[in-house]
């Protein structure tokens, strides 16, 4: 059983994240990869936050403006708990520093420079988060 | 990608699969692979002095086990870094909860690491 996927919009929203990306690479040589963008500036830092907290504005701006231009409110659904969503934040939060990055930093990024280190770090969280859903819906029974 | 429900159900091969996000990536890493062809031919990046990329090539445990604890994560909620961001400005309780334990983990990472041992002045005069 499948969802028909929107492919128009899918790739063309993924272009736009891959284009968002190679701007910050090739404008100012930096990986856009947000959990370190945001793990950096938590660090109370000195130095190097312009081009972050610019990023994160942008980041930001990002769904009330297709909202405006698509002329109605974004709608997203969240059925985790509460005390799910305090554990996925940990362990997403831990996770992201120890293993160096997410989905956009290994992801969109390393994938685009065919890193080694991405390849196995994307293919390390997607198992393990295929898994988790797995228990979750199917072994728990959980509707998430 | 902003929506967990997508994301979960992409994650969710053996109920509803949704596909969707496998062509958010895939339009992604095409542009950003496009960017990579470009950026190899740079000996700089256009407003910066060099380009900054990831200097470590190992595969190692930290990568290995961060990744997979982040992907825990995330197949529980749906959310990743930064739809999570781009969805505070929705204003949902749920999204805040999911940001501001994000936060908590992160530093909770930052607590529990040594930093790698560097040399010190010491250990390179030679001193015991």
């Amino acid at each position: 059983m499948m969802v028909q996927p929107d492919i128009g919009p899918a790739l063309s929203g993924g272009a736009l994240i891959g284009a968002a990306s190679v701007l910050l690479l090739l404008a100012d040589g930096k990986i856009a990869g947000i959990s370190g963008i945001v793990a950096f500036l938590l660090g109370r830092p000195k130095s190097g936050t312009g081009w972050r907290i610019a990023f994160l504005v942008g980041l930001l701006a990002g769904p009330p403006l297709v909202a405006a231009l698509a002329g109605h409110a974004l709608n997203i659904t969240v059925a985790a708990t509460w005390p799910t969503l305090v554990a996925a934040g940990l362990l997403v939060g831990y996770g992201t520093r120890l293993g160096s990055g997410c989905t956009s930093g290994h992801g969109v990024s390393g994938l685009g420079r065919l890193s080694p280190r991405s390849i196995a770090a994307v293919l390390s969280f997607l198992a393990t988060a295929a898994a988790t859903v797995f228990v979750m819906r199917h072994v728990l029974g959980h509707v998430s | 990608m902003v929506d967990p429900a997508r994301v979960l159900g992409f994650l969710d091969p053996f109920g509803r699969w949704d596909p969707t996000l496998a062509f958010v990536l895939a339009g992604a890493v095409a542009v950003s692979g496009c960017g990579t062809l470009v950026r190899l031919r740079m000996r700089r990046p256009l407003f910066g002095e060099r380009f900054d990329l990831p200097a470590s090539r190992r595969i190692d445990e930290r990568l290995l086990s961060g990744a997979a604890i982040f992907g825990i994560g995330w197949g529980l909620a749906g959310f990743c870094p930064g739809p999570a961001l781009a969805d505070l400005s929705l204003g949902l309780p749920a999204v805040l909860v999911f940001v501001g334990a994000m936060v908590v983990g992160m530093w909770i990472h930052r607590l529990t690491t040594r930093p790698s041992p560097k040399p010190d002045a010491a250990a390179l005069r030679g001193a015991s």
